[in-house]
């Protein structure tokens, strides 16, 4: 449904150019829930706004196509990609808490949605509305409808963007780390009301996350992102409990697993390499265990492994 | 549990009326300048209860007349009361001073706001042309405008607009550009809400209230400004009981009859001094960036 094929992505700074996507390759099939993992600063939430067209000013796409049901969403116009967004394609932010208009009533601003996807009445509209509350698991709907955004709690906040994200139905949610920012139980709530919309109403969702173990949960397919690339990706349960990249290996090590919750996390050793000026070899190379001669002057590319699991690693080709 | 109404916000709340007035009265400055205007304005709406003259009307028996239980305020060269003048006179600064600001900021907003959401070629154009007014004195803008439009009350308030337009155009536009990064227009732009729905539902409610500030500040200069016009022949004509026009005859008899130009200034002083009271107030309630 939703192809992305050689997207280069740079911004423009002061300081000199950011290569903030390089080569990022990855589809979405009807239905299904793709996670995005990496750590911070790894390029997820640019591949997510590259999508909709909401980079900021200085983003330059340098090369790449995203296609969406046979139209490249990089060669549409304000106004085309305008009936995309929110109709075809939503998205969810991270922060609940100001993601929200925070003077206009959570009624209002669900029915004003409404009414730009559907063609309602007014009347209809707020019936609707009170209908996407109930689907968001909103108890009472009508008390909450009338309630300002700082009067909610954030899980009923982020509740609400989710209501706001699905009421065309998109064809396409995708959610950038949606949860982080709610503590443990509400997180899960979150998770079990996206995967039930997910169900429900056939949407596909591109979670953002750096969480693993949420990506266990609700994603049937995983990308793992490092420095702006994808360095692996493939069925979750392939990614997780056959890790081949190093680097998706050390960050499945740096978990905390229930059963030796005191013992220190294993943390990644060394930093992220500068953007602005990337090594000509592997970006992990000055990071990995296992690092080779090769590593260091030839960047591997992407390449098949086995049964749709995809690896970008000199290692894995013997 | 989840939907226990939370206190805590780190965002801007939308302030209960009451609430608002509650704070506004605690500040004394702001409820004395409240009390002020608040007797002017209403003397001036009941001034044909209040006094038994017409403003234009001609006496010449009685011209010069200093203070008395008859003439309060002393009457002016051919007669006329002057503290009749006076209030019918604060309908016309008053009122027009109020419209003037409406009309400014109203325009301001709207084109401000539009030239910060949408920025590059617009922006440029509009932001150009308004350093080039800016750039001017607002005191010898609106003289110039004022003797090109002719000279008129109304002529005067619509320069007074004009020139007051660009304030409002750079305090819209600069709030508007911090709005239009926040997270909640983004989110609004990806639920698909089209641009020119979130400029008016979206980020004007919330760009609003700077421009509410600055225009409760400028009617008092607003007021000032009229006078002036007035005082200069460029606004109100005679025999328009307007301030400045009183003021502009009256400060040549101060010497002799030193009423005629004392009390339309004292009234000019105390509703000018009044407004800025109270815009002060004002924005101490609405700002949440200035000291509390
Ligand atoms: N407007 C911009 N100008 C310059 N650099 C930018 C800009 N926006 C993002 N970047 C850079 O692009 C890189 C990728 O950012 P991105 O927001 O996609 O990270 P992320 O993976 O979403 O991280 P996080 O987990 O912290 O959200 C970062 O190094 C960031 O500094
Ligand atoms: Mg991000």
């Amino acid at each position: 449904m939703l192809e992305v094929k050689d997207l280069h992505v740079n911004f423009q700074t002061f300081r000199g150019t950011i290569e903030a996507l390089k080569n990022i390759n990855f589809s979405i099939a009807e239905k299904e829930v793709v996670g995005i993992v990496g750590e911070s600063g790894s390029g997820k939430s640019i591949t997510a706004l590259t999508i909709l067209g909401l980079l900021e000013k200085n983003a330059d796409i340098a090369s790449g196509e995203i296609t969406y049901r046979g139209d490249n969403l990089l060669a549409l116009s304000k106004k085309e990609i305008q009936t995309i967004r929110g109709k075809k394609i939503a998205m969810v932010f991270q922060e609940p808490m100001t993601a929200l208009h925070p003077t206009m009533k959570v009624g209002e601003q669900l029915s004003e949605v409404i009414r730009r996807h559907r063609n309602v009445s007014r009347k209809e509209a707020k019936r609707l509305m009170l209908v996407a509350l109930n689907d968001v698991h909103i108890h009472q709907p009508e008390y909450v409808a009338k309630q300002y955004p700082f009067e909610l709690s954030g899980g009923m906040r982020q509740r609400i963007v989710i209501a706001l994200a699905m009421a065309a139905p998109p064809d396409l949610l995708i959610a950038d780390e949606p949860t982080t920012a709610l503590d443990v139980t509400i997180q899960h709530e979150i998770l079990q009301l996206m995967k039930e919309l997910n169900e429900k109403k056939g949407t596909s969702i591109l979670f953002i996350t750096h969480d693993l173990g949420v990506v266990s949960q609700i994603c049937n397919r995983t990308i793992v992102m490092y420095a702006g690339e994808v360095i692996e990706s493939g069925e979750t349960k392939d990614v997780l409990y056959t890790p081949q990249h190093p680097y998706t290996k050390a960050l499945i090590e740096a978990l905390p697993d229930g059963k030796n919750a005191n013992v220190p996390l294993k943390a990644i050793q060394g930093e992220v390499p500068n953007l602005m000026e990337r090594p000509i070899g592997c970006a992990f190379a000055s990071r990995c265990s296992h690092v080779m001669e090769t590593c260091k002057t030839n960047p591997p590319a992407l390449a098949h492994w086995q049964n749709q699991h995809d690896v970008a690693c000199w290692l894995e080709r013997g | 549990m989840e939907l226990q109404p939370q206190a805590e916000s780190v965002q801007a709340q939308p302030v209960k009326k009451s609430a608002l007035l509650y704070k506004l009265k605690k500040n004394k400055l702001t409820m004395v300048g409240a009390v002020i205007l608040g007797v002017i304005i209403l003397a001036a709406v009941f001034a044909p209860v209040l006094t038994p003259y017409n403003p234009n009307m001609i006496d010449a028996a009685n011209k010069f007349q200093g203070p008395s239980w008859s003439h309060w305020f002393g009457t002016d060269e051919v007669g006329r009361d002057i503290f009749t003048r006076i209030l019918y006179g604060a309908r016309l600064s008053l009122g027009l001073g109020i419209v003037a600001i409406l009309i400014a900021a109203g325009i301001g907003l709207v084109i401000g706001t539009i030239s910060g959401y949408f920025g590059g070629m617009i922006d440029q154009a509009i932001m150009r042309t308004m350093d080039m007014v800016l750039a001017f004195p607002t005191l010898i803008l609106a003289m110039a405008l004022a003797a090109a439009l002719g000279p008129s009350i109304q002529n005067a308030m619509i320069a007074i607009a004009l020139v007051k337009i660009p304030v409002y155009v750079r305090l819209a536009r600069s709030e508007t550009l911090s709005l239009r990064e926040s997270l909640f227009v983004k989110s609004a732009q990806t639920f698909g809400i089209r641009p020119f729905r979130i400029i008016r539902k979206h980020i004007m409610p919330n760009s609003v209230s700077p421009v509410i500030i600055q225009g409760t500040l400028d009617v008092g200069d607003a007021i000032l400004l009229i006078a002036t016009l007035g005082f200069l022949g460029l606004g109100a004509q005679p025999p328009a009981p307007e301030w400045g026009a009183m003021i502009s005859i009256g400060w040549k008899y101060l010497l002799d009859f030193w009423w005629y130009p004392t009390f339309p200034c004292l009234f000019l002083f105390l509703s000018a001094g009044a407004l800025n009271l109270i815009g002060d107030g004002v924005r101490d309630v609405l700002d949440p960036r200035s000291s509390r």
